[in-house]
């Protein structure tokens, strides 16, 4: 195998693993931040009881996030040369930009969230709590900003053959980056809210009935209905998008080939299987004019086709493909389960329907499959291109490492991510297996989120109190 | 344009540098003394003490790595494509010995000695490589066409791997003053006993290197010993000489801060002394900030960031330090 490919797998390796992990310490740190904010104003001790919970939970993912973005942070220079070289000019400020507005900023105030309630006041533990938050978007911002200016480059000029920045406000406010920052912000709500509702529904199957899990559970469902809708215009968004500034890899999307004749529409190839030598999406399954209706909003407007590109221009069809459709189905699951969890509401159903709560304990890694999904197929389908028009991936690699040098460090990464990852993970479902505990003196309150307004059965109040200490 | 863009920014860089070599010096020092102190409590104590900060001390090195592509992309990639098993092998290094932070308190206790082991083995290989790299980088890189031209081990020298070992020595140094400070009772005079022979081991690498240095590069020996320079520059010696002085009998002594502060002096003597053989290249021997600067509307466009934000960083930095500010106890358990 040549070093480029292993250098390619290295980096989807790297990053994949590592993109798990802030997507959930960007839904996990604004949820610790409501959390802390209705303690503060209500002074209800479930509040704070699921803050102290998942506070853990964050802790040991925001540590992996950590120690996997610093690989990331150096995997520019050291398989990347090329790239660096020609396009720091644009990335470099970027990403020293997220350093300093997020990184800092998140680290600063996380010792603070995690080990200072004792030695702040609950405002500035409060501000903290806020500060980490903020950090986590902020960071999403910049780096979203880097990856879509690779997408949809604009705002500078090639000059003795590297990049140099023109216009900075053209740069970061490229075609694609309102939509992916959207996009990729929701779907980390989105996740998050997917694991949370999970874990509440995991243990209401277990018997372990209490206010704690439903108001998680009732929490995640309200963010569910409210962001699993919202990423499907979103998505419809930025599916437009590359329609416009990226063509080749929309047709690729929709295993594309050929223009249809005037006036016949595009179909829509529901599945397939995209054959990239034989030029032809096979086993085809199609509606009539609905690629014409999704994608050009008319009854016969076209989409571009693969074969208007060279074959040495065009992105992966059959990975990019299925990775999108991956995705689209899981994104339809959620909304069904949204609106699912929103028609039991209104019977009080929904902490015992059991059917209900083990579809949300399977769905509740879906979020972060989808993410995966929805990365590969912005970025395989981004190929052959590492910043689209003007580098290919081929020239931005590192010219002096070998294939045995290159296939070390990735063996290493391999096994490194598998052990250590592997253990944060079984950590973190160990201590979510837990559950959250209580503290003294919880009320029975009716009404907030997580409770019916009115016990389910006469008297049945006082046993779905509480029940572990 | 009046301002010397690249200038500035190569101060930015080497400040940042400093930074991560001063704060995570302490972290990872930690690490590297684990194997003098078996208990668990006095383990637990350790690394208590570091717990709040360690990961904004770590972002100072992605800040060195981001602010050298943002205004010398050119020595980013020469840099991390010349060293690159050393930094890949530093980067696994502080997966381990970060995710230890975490685990070692989640684990249970059969498999908390296997998280005691990564935070070990994480700290003395993430310390020794970057110290084989910074060796390496003053033996100078093969540069041809903007491209490393060199061989994937041209990093292994005698003196690259002597470098590796003097900065673990002095990570320990840094690590155990920290924790004279950080702690008390039989754990800080645990590390009082074991930051004396450190001081001393510090010396001696510091001599040896100051030797070694000049012996092996003409320019860095003209740099120093010419005259007026020899004049400008005595001083750093004769202040590394009276530091370490002043460290040895404040160990004596029963100084809590003042230990950890006359390390931190005596790194930054040292930083200076390899600032001076080294100024203005920023890939030796022979290229310069000048020459490996990236665009100034690049240079310019980050510099207002740094300039702004850097002293708002520094402010809730130290802030979160006087929070956490006073001794770590047993019992103090944050987790």
């Amino acid at each position: 195998m040549e070093p480029l490919i292993l250098a390619r797998v290295q980096f989807g390796f790297t990053i994949s693993f590592h993109i798990i992990f802030p997507a959930l310490t960007i839904g996990l740190a604004s949820y610790l931040a409501v959390l802390e904010g209705l303690w503060l104003r209500t002074g209800r001790q479930v509040y704070i009881d699921l803050y102290q919970f998942w506070i853990k939970i964050f802790a040991v993912a925001f540590g992996m996030g950590v120690v996997s973005g610093l690989v990331m942070a150096y995997q520019f220079g050291t398989n990347w040369s090329n790239f660096s070289r020609f396009a720091g000019g644009v990335t470099g400020p970027l990403l020293a930009y997220e350093v300093l507005t997020a990184f800092f900023l998140e680290a600063g105030f996380l010792g603070v969230m995690l080990f200072g309630r004792e030695r702040v006041g609950p405002g500035l533990h409060f501000v903290s709590t806020l500060a980490v938050a903020v950090g986590t978007l902020v960071s999403a911002t910049w780096i979203l900003a880097s990856n879509s200016w690779m997408q949809t480059p604009q705002g500078h000029e090639i000059i003795d053959g590297r990049v140099v920045p023109v216009d900075w406000f053209k740069v970061i406010f490229n075609p694609s980056f309102p939509y992916r920052l959207a996009h990729t912000v929701t779907a980390a709500y989105l996740a998050t809210a997917l694991m949370v509702g999970g874990a509440a529904a995991w243990h209401l199957l277990r018997g372990n009935d209490n206010t704690r899990v439903r108001t998680m559970l009732s929490m995640a469902l309200w963010m569910l209905l409210a962001a699993a809708p919202l990423q499907a215009l979103i998505g419809d968004q930025h599916g437009l998008n590359t329609l416009e500034h990226q063509p080749a890899k929309l047709a690729a999307i929709e295993g594309h080939w050929e223009r249809t004749p005037e006036g016949e529409g595009v179909p829509l190839i529901l599945f397939g299987w995209p054959d990239m030598k034989a030029e032809v999406t096979r086993f085809a399954i199609e509606i009539p004019r609905a690629g014409s209706l999704l994608l050009a909003h008319s009854w016969d407007g076209q989409i571009p086709a693969l074969k208007e590109f060279a074959p040495e221009d065009r992105p992966n069809s059959t990975i990019v493909f299925w990775t999108f459709r991956a995705m689209v189905g899981l994104g339809v699951l959620m909304i069904a389960l949204a609106f699912w969890g929103l028609w039991l509401r209104r019977g009080q159903r929904l902490f015992a329907q059991r059917a209900f709560l083990r579809l949300a304990v399977a769905l509740s890694p879906a979020g972060l499959v989808a993410i995966l999904a929805g990365w590969f197929t912005t970025e395989i389908g981004r190929q052959p291109w590492v910043v689209y028009g003007l580098m290919r991936t081929a020239d931005a690699v590192s010219p002096q490492h070998s294939t045995s040098q290159v296939g070390f460090t990735l063996a290493l990464f391999v096994v490194v991510y598998f052990v250590v990852f592997g253990a944060g993970t079984a950590y973190g479902l160990r201590l979510i297996a837990k559950g959250p505990t209580g503290g003294h003196g919880d009320p029975p309150v009716h009404g907030g989120p997580g409770e019916p307004r009115q016990p389910m059965r006469p008297l049945s109040a006082a046993s779905e109190s509480d029940d572990g200490h | 344009m009046g301002i010397d863009l690249p200038l500035i920014w190569a101060v930015i860089i080497l400040f940042g540098i400093m930074m991560y070599v001063v704060m995570d010096g302490f972290d990872l020092g930690i690490g590297i003394l684990f194997p003098f102190v078996p208990a668990k409590e006095d383990r637990d104590v350790m690394m208590n003490t570091v717990a709040p900060v360690w990961d904004g001390n770590e972002t100072w090195l992605v800040l060195g790595g981001a602010g050298l592509l943002a205004a010398f992309p050119l020595a980013y990639a020469v840099i991390l494509s010349a060293f690159y098993l050393p930094l890949i092998l530093m980067l696994v290094g502080l997966v381990f010995r970060g995710v230890a932070f975490e685990f070692r308190f989640k684990a249970r206790a059969g498999k908390r000695r296997w998280w005691d082991a990564a935070f070990i083995g994480g700290s003395f290989t993430a310390t020794f490589f970057q110290g084989v790299t910074l060796g390496a980088f003053l033996n100078g890189l093969k540069v041809v066409d903007g491209n490393f031209a060199g061989g994937s081990f041209d990093w292994v020298s005698p003196f690259s791997l002597f470098t590796g070992l003097a900065l673990v020595a002095a990570y320990a140094l840094l690590g155990a003053n920290w924790l004279v400070m950080k702690t008390e009772g039989p754990l800080q005079m645990r590390m009082r006993s074991l930051a004396r022979p450190l001081a001393w081991l510090m010396l001696a690498v510091i001599i040896a290197i100051s030797i070694w240095t000049p012996l092996a590069h003409k320019a860095i020996a003209t740099r120093w010993f010419s005259l007026p320079n020899l004049l400008y520059f005595a001083p750093v010696p004769l202040l590394v000489a009276l530091v370490v002085y002043k460290l040895l009998q404040a160990l004596r002594g029963d100084g809590h801060a003042s230990p950890f502060l006359l390390t931190l002096a005596l790194l930054f003597l040292g930083y200076t002394g390899l600032g001076i053989s080294l100024w203005p290249n920023v890939i030796p021997p022979d290229i310069s900030i000048w020459q490996a600067a990236g665009p100034a509307q690049s240079l310019g466009f980050a510099l207002v960031g740094a300039l702004l934000i850097i002293p708002i960083i520094l402010m809730y930095t130290a802030w979160s330090y006087w929070v956490f500010r006073g001794k770590v106890r047993h019992g103090d358990g944050y987790h």
